[in-house]
């Protein structure tokens, strides 16, 4: 895993709330045995028509938000199934961070595991941010996971939460396999008294 | 203070903690599937690692795998990849594979309770959302990411955060008509599609009690629907009865010293609860979601809301969005609504009583000329039981297709789609845009909800029809 610090990139704005993550990666797209190329599938019954044509009027294909690698979305984001090809799908896109008032569990924990940095923020303050990347694509958001901040070009900065463990994990790019082989020991107890 | 039951499991199951660290979770059963599982052995070979515990790994096909026929000549060459890639990861790592070509094969959580692997105060994951069924059983059940299939693969273990607790009291007996399934969409429908998001429910009250173990499988199946990672039910008789003489459950000695345990699964008296919800079950109706997300449900009785009477704008314009989607209007009656497709079946409702329940209804009638409809069973066992009882012959009578053991519509990612801009009646769990198909509209209901609206072609209120 790639390690994180700070961010400096465009967004796109997605308002839309509960977006589950059969939006993000439809069931078709989920019969690959590998994690590669799933960013074709990414909102893809948003993003194209029955056709295969590009939808003009969804974000994704606007040239203007080309590149972006944040996505601004509305609350309960990555509800629903506990596909990780959710995450890939956005992480193979190109996103690396997540900002809406709030995320769905599974989703959350997927995202932390894969190095897709989420960014959970009152909902007035995403209200704004979308309002914002709306009017101007090229607006420029820093986060800064260090500091826990999201910045906008004016300087206001917003505060977010993130658990202390992950934060560590995602700066210093380690993931929790290694760490769980650690504890062999302790797992051996554990097996030694448990009736199952 | 007390403990809840929650609680209980949950501390028999911490390995360790490091201060400011999740906890190490053991995990007493692994269930896996060919869809959320090859990038995870993908993972374990890439680190040249085996399977730490490979006998508490149990695999099955469901998800991808064609429900007319199970020869894979015949299928589309994706699924059939899956199904190969699954048999070789299990042969390579030494897991126990209930294959298609076996006879236990089923959707994952309708197999794992049936083979005796879920039992009381486990701890059960699965990559699939819907593993909050097991906890029907008094087990901690939840879904996980690929990612943590191969932590589980290798270590047996997780780091988890240890979620809230929401005690969930369904008081009284429920009316005439009124099923789980009912009881679990009014809970969602009350309390939101993101208002468990870091709690574990626990289903508690006399009407939860009252239930047999396929129905707390609905209610705990659709905790996630409710934003829960994991519902609970304390067991009691009726889960040891369930349990009793399957495959994987405890015998002789052992059973009585596994009952003896189980017995202490219960919420103490003083235990609290991080928050709580009562419902009166005897007030509760059959249900209907109009919407595309299970929360957006209503009595069959009732009508869809108007934005007026939504509380905060991004609901309504959560609603707008929906009814655009679903073709629906503010105000208009479920009841009328016509249906295009009927779809009987999924891990929330393919069970054998849920087969015999939707049977009774449709048994001398016939499925409606304009409605195509389909019975998916759960597993190949629920399949051969319905055969043994006749109901495969009731329901192709009725003019119903009665099809293999799997997934199917649910998700639609066999061939197995409603074509889009068609009304699904569905005792699946999800409603989302597309899910049964791409542009297809999902109306969530109970089995007999949905076998009412075969024979009617459109969303009736089933109570007048077992009057
Ligand atoms: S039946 Fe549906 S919800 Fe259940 S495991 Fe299969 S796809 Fe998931």
């Amino acid at each position: 895993m790639e390690p994180i610090q700070k961010l400096t990139a465009r967004a796109v704005p997605l308002r839309a709330e509960n977006v589950d993550t059969d939006q993000i990666i439809p069931a078709r797209f989920l019969t690959a045995v590998t994690k590669e190329g799933m960013g074709d599938g990414l909102f893809y019954s948003w993003r194209y028509t029955r056709e295969g044509e590009p939808k003009p009027d969804f974000m994704l294909n606007d040239p203007a938000y080309a590149g972006a690698e944040i996505l601004i979305a509305g609350r309960n984001f990555g509800s629903g199934s506990s596909r990780e090809h959710a995450v890939w799908a956005l992480t193979d896109y190109g996103f690396r961070c997540v900002i809406t008032p709030g995320f769905a569990d599974i989703f959350y924990n997927n995202s932390l595991k894969n190095g897709l940095l989420l960014a959970p923020l009152p909902e007035d303050a995403v209200n704004m941010l979308l309002d914002l990347v709306e009017e101007d694509p090229t607006t420029v958001i820093e986060v800064d996971l260090e500091r826990q901040t999201v910045t906008l070009p004016d300087g206001q900065e917003h505060h977010f939460e993130i658990d202390p463990f992950r934060k560590m994990c995602l700066l210093q790019g380690v993931d929790d396999l290694g760490y769980l082989q650690s504890k062999a020991e302790a797992v051996a107890v554990h097996e030694a008294r448990s009736p199952y | 203070m007390g403990k809840t039951l929650f609680e209980k499991v949950w501390d028999a199951h911490v390995v360790t903690q490091d201060p400011g660290a999740p906890a190490v979770l053991y995990i007493d059963a692994h269930l896996i599937h060919e869809v959320t599982s090859p990038q995870a052995f993908g993972m374990l070979r890439e680190r040249g690692l085996k399977a730490h515990r490979p006998e508490r790994t149990f695999a099955t096909m469901d998800h991808a795998i064609p429900t007319r026929s199970l020869d894979m000549a015949l299928w589309p060459s994706d699924a059939a990849t899956q199904v190969r890639t699954l048999r070789e990861n299990c042969e390579d790592f030494g897991i126990t594979l209930w294959d298609i070509e076996g006879d236990v094969q089923g959707i994952v959580h309708v197999v794992g309770p049936e083979m005796g692997v879920t039992q009381p105060g486990m701890t059960i994951v699965c990559g699939d959302s819907h593993t909050s069924t097991h906890g029907a059983f008094g087990a901690l059940a939840f879904g996980i990411g690929t990612s943590e299939v191969a932590h589980v693969l290798a270590t047996q273990c997780l780091l988890q955060h240890k979620p809230k607790t929401f005690a969930i009291n369904v008081e009284g007996e429920l009316g005439f008509g009124v099923t789980a399934k009912d009881v679990i969409l009014a809970i969602i429908a009350k309390n939101g599609a993101a208002g468990g998001t870091g709690y574990v429910f626990e289903y508690r009250g006399s009407a939860i009690r009252k239930m047999s173990m396929a129905n707390r499988m609905t209610i705990c199946n659709m905790s996630i629907e409710g934003g829960a990672r994991a519902g609970m039910i304390a067991p009691d008789e009726t889960t040891f009865e369930y349990i009793k003489g399957r495959p994987y459950a405890p015998k002789g000695e052992e059973w009585d010293r596994a009952v003896a345990y189980w017995r202490t699964l219960v919420s103490d008296a003083g235990a609290a609860f991080d928050r709580e919800l009562t419902l009166d079950g005897s007030k509760l109706e059959p249900m209907v979601t109009y919407g595309t997300n299970p929360g957006q449900g209503v009595p069959v009785t009732g009508c869809i809301p108007m934005p007026d009477e939504l509380d905060d704008a991004a609901q309504r314009r959560s609603l707008f969005s929906a009814l655009e989607y679903m073709g629906l209007k503010p105000g208009q009656p479920m009841e009328g609504q016509p249906v295009d497709i009927v779809f009987i079946g999924s891990c929330t409702n393919g069970r054998i009583e849920d087969l015999r329940e939707a049977a009774k209804l449709v048994q001398g009638k016939r499925v409606a000329d304009s409605v195509q409809a389909l019975v998916v069973p759960g597993s190949k066992a629920v399949k051969a039981q319905a055969e043994k009882e006749g109901l495969d012959r009731i329901f192709s009578e009725a003019g119903f297709e009665w099809r293999g053991a799997g997934c199917s519509m649910c998700l639609a990612m066999n061939e197995d789609k409603a074509g889009a801009g068609k009304y699904v009646a569905s005792t699946s769990n999800r409603n989302f845009q597309g899910r049964q198909g791409p542009g297809a509209r999902s109306l969530l209901m109970s089995p007999i909800m949905a076998a009412a609206a075969a024979v009617n072609g459109r969303v009736v209120d089933v109570r007048d029809m077992l009057n």
